[in-house]
């Protein structure tokens, strides 16, 4: 293509993004088409990873398409494969998409669709996308080492312990907030539930049917499980209407918390094959279908935005969880945006399959490109909802009250105007007994595909349908992000312990598998019951706390990433990865100091145990609140030691008194030189 | 026209592949074959098995994002 046509494109391209921004953010008063956004992110994606991606691929990290990495040099045909790039590309997306890039976006709608879209948008270009390829690309050149190997090699033993730790408690604090969005998605909803339960007999089924009947066919498999499921679902509509089974399948938020405890502990301890392999492969089968399924629907349908772009709670007041724009709508969605779990998988299986060194910056970039499209759906999913309706499902009881009238009055006071029988006609319209208070931003998210879906196909008939699909799509990954992060986390302990006493450190040991299991999910089983026993949802003070230390956890990424390119004598160009750390800095820190010593009882961990303190209420309640206070704050102690020695050791290198140590491995050519990038 | 037809139906032929090939890279069935390569052994209800007890150990090691 001659270079001047190639010129236009990119400057209509920039124009129509700019036109796309400028309607998005400067539209008021009526509403807006959904297509905005979708016009805007492609956009801004497709010129950040055209000139931005680029850019960081040939000044900063400068890719070596002659340089082979470690899937070619240390190829064994089990961890280090050299793959297609798009099957890489496919894989790490699949990898990476979890339920954080939809939940995040709809909580935050509670500021309206413009803070989100925004702050997904920039932080996805130059943030995520950034450390997504940086690690991925630090990765591949030291054979394919974890986030914490290059932290304690590049940085020093406090940056290796720290980031252990921090990811010990992401993972722990990630799957009691997953527990608690599954309850309260299932909670008094025999339909969802029955539906649910009965992935575990269709994955037993599909175990037995891929090791006996048609041993590997596991696509064939996930077919048969997804039809399965469906008429599950189909099946769902009957039990919740039956008077006799329908209550087998009611249950109340404690008891479902207490069985997905049960499920925790048995799916760590438990050999994988028969339950949970199958389950996972139906899992992400449901889950890449259903993500393809709404960027068409959305596409197709073009659905109106009821959400304004700014609502009257960026003061700081919202119901759904507290605090100003600034620092909480950036903590609230991270892994649309920048998300630390990411650099777990750039530095995981990926970099052990990158064929060529150059093909990591469509694998790192391009995939967390994706997963921000993800995110922007989300964020129109929730605010196709009128607001009244989205503000009714995720206010929690102790904001608006538990009778149906008096949440409506609350909430049409707000400006939003909803009444409890269009509230019940919609709960009877997706099958449900009440969809107020379904805190978690789940029930919300569902409703919201339901209604994008039923407006074409199949009509509101099928609008329970949607919404049931919608659920169980969320609640299978979910519990599958459980199950697997369960034992993970199970085998980060053992690994541990096996320091401390060898025994303890043999994964195929019954007694320290019971033992670490037990102890996992004892960890995330805590902040799940006490998300649930929480009069103002869990969602209030656990969201928060996740968003932070998944932060915190990109933060030591970063760290590692800056320390490495200033390693490698680049630090004229170090602002790329310094932008977003400075950033991410000031964020996490300014919501711990917030979450911490906030004077708003509904903010600050302290202020509200005081208050409780002062009312008398549960000590239970209390010592909550002391102890999210405490993990907060170590959090950020343990963060600030990474960040004083990696700026030390940015200090000594760059002032010429510390001799520099690049820990990369030794250059070897490739074998696929010639093929075109 | 009947060349660009050609190059589109190979264009789409090509594409279909890495698709299929990608969902057997995420479903674990070309780590399979990999297996069956790796050992020189024909698939089996006993490889099969053996397979996945070699997998299930890495693969609980992966953590899945949030």
């Amino acid at each position: 293509m001659p270079k001047p046509l190639r010129l236009a494109i990119w400057v209509a391209l920039a124009m129509t993004g700019a036109l796309a921004v400028g309607i998005i953010a400067l539209h008021r008063g009526e509403q807006i088409n959904a297509i905005w956004l979708v016009v805007a992110a492609v956009c801004t994606y497709a010129l950040g990873y055209r000139f931005y991606s680029k850019f960081i691929a040939t000044k900063l990290l400068v890719l070596d398409a002659h340089r082979a990495t470690p899937a070619e040099r240390l190829e064994n045909g089990r961890d280090f494969v050299p793959t297609n790039k798009w099957v890489v590309f496919g894989h790490h997306f699949a990898a990476i998409a979890g339920p954080g890039p939809l939940v995040g976006p709809v909580l935050a709608a509670q500021f309206g669709y413009l803070p989100g879209t925004l702050w997904i948008l920039a932080g996805a270009v130059l943030g995520g996308c950034v450390q997504d390829f940086v690690v991925l690309l630090f990765s591949v050149r030291r054979d394919g080492k974890s986030l914490t190997e290059m932290a304690r090699e590049e940085i020093g033993r406090v940056g290796g312990v720290v980031a252990y730790i921090a990811i010990l408690s992401i993972i722990v604090i990630l799957l009691g907030v997953c527990a608690l969005i599954v309850v309260n998605a299932l909670k008094a909803s025999p339909w969802g539930t029955f539906t649910i339960a009965m992935t575990i007999p269709i994955a037993l089924l599909m175990g037995v049917y891929l090791r006996r009947i048609r041993p590997g066919k596991v696509l064939e498999t996930s077919v048969l499980g997804f039809a399965l499921v469906l008429l599950a679902i189909v099946g769902g509509q009957w039990v919740s209407q039956s008077p006799h089974v329908g209550p087998w399948f009611t249950f109340s938020a404690t008891t479902l918390a207490l069985l997905v405890i049960i499920y925790g502990f048995a799916a760590s301890a438990l050999p994988v094959w028969l339950l949970l392999a199958p389950r996972d492969y139906l899992s992400t089968f449901v889950k890449l279908g259903t993500i393809g399924l709404l960027a068409l629907g959305i596409v197709a349908l073009r659905p109106t935005l009821h959400m304004p772009p700014l609502t009257r709670f960026i003061d700081g007041t919202g119901p759904i969880f507290a605090g100003k724009i600034f620092p909480f709508a950036f903590i609230t969605i991270a892994c649309g945006a920048i998300s630390g779990f990411h650099a777990l998988i750039s530095s995981g299986t990926t970099p052990k399959l990158i064929r060529r060194e150059v093909e990591t910056r469509m694998v790192g970039y391009g995939a967390m490109i994706c997963e921000s499209m993800v995110a922007i759906m989300a964020t129109i999913a929730a605010c196709v909802l009128q607001p009244g309706t989205y503000f009714a499902i995720n206010s929690p009881a102790g904001i608006v009250g538990a009778a149906p009238q008096t949440a409506a009055a609350a909430i049409t006071n707000w400006g939003f105007p909803i009444t409890a029988s269009e509230m019940h006609s919609l709960a009877q319209a997706v099958g449900e007994q009440t969809l107020f208070n379904r805190t978690g931003g789940a029930p919300a998210f569902a409703v919201g595909m339901a209604h994008i879906f039923a407006s074409s196909l199949g009509g509101q008939a099928l609008t329970a349908i949607w919404y049931h699909f919608a659920i169980m799509f969320e609640a299978l990954f979910i519990l599958t992000v459980l199950d697997a992060g369960t034992r993970v986390g199970r085998f980060m302990i053992q690994d541990a312990l096996g320091h401390v006493w060898k025994p303890l450190g043999r994964t195929s040991w019954y007694p320290s598998i019971l033992a670490t299991s037990g102890l996992i999910v004892a960890a995330w089983g805590y902040f799940l019951w006490q998300g649930v026993k929480d009069p103002l949802g869990g969602i209030n003070s656990l969201w928060p706390l996740f968003g932070i230390a998944n932060q915190l956890l990109a933060t030591v990424a970063l760290c590692v990433a800056t320390t490495i390119v200033v390693k490698m004598g680049r630090a004229r160009y170090a602002f790329v990865t310094l932008l977003p750390l400075v950033w991410l800095v000031t964020v996490t820190f300014t919501a711990s100091w917030a979450k911490i010593f906030s004077p708003n009882p509904r903010i600050g961990f302290l202020s509200h145990a005081q208050q409780l303190t002062a009312s008398g209420a549960n000590p239970q309640l209390i010592f909550n609140d002391r102890l999210d206070a405490a993990v907060t704050a170590a959090l950020i102690f343990m963060v600030a030691l990474v960040l004083i020695e990696s700026a030390w050791l940015w200090w000594r290198v760059l002032a010429g008194r510390k001799e520099v140590q690049v820990r990369e491995a030794p250059f070897v050519p490739t074998r696929f030189a010639e093929e075109q990038a | 026209m009947k060349r660009g037809i050609h190059h589109s139906a190979l264009g789409i032929q090509r594409a279909a592949k890495v698709f299929i090939a990608t969902l057997r890279e995420i479903f674990d069935e070309s780590a399979y074959s990999r297996f069956l390569d790796r050992n020189r052994v024909a698939p089996s209800t006993a490889s099969y098995a053996a397979f996945q007890r070699e997998h299930a150990t890495a693969k609980a090691r992966r953590p899945k994002c949030c």
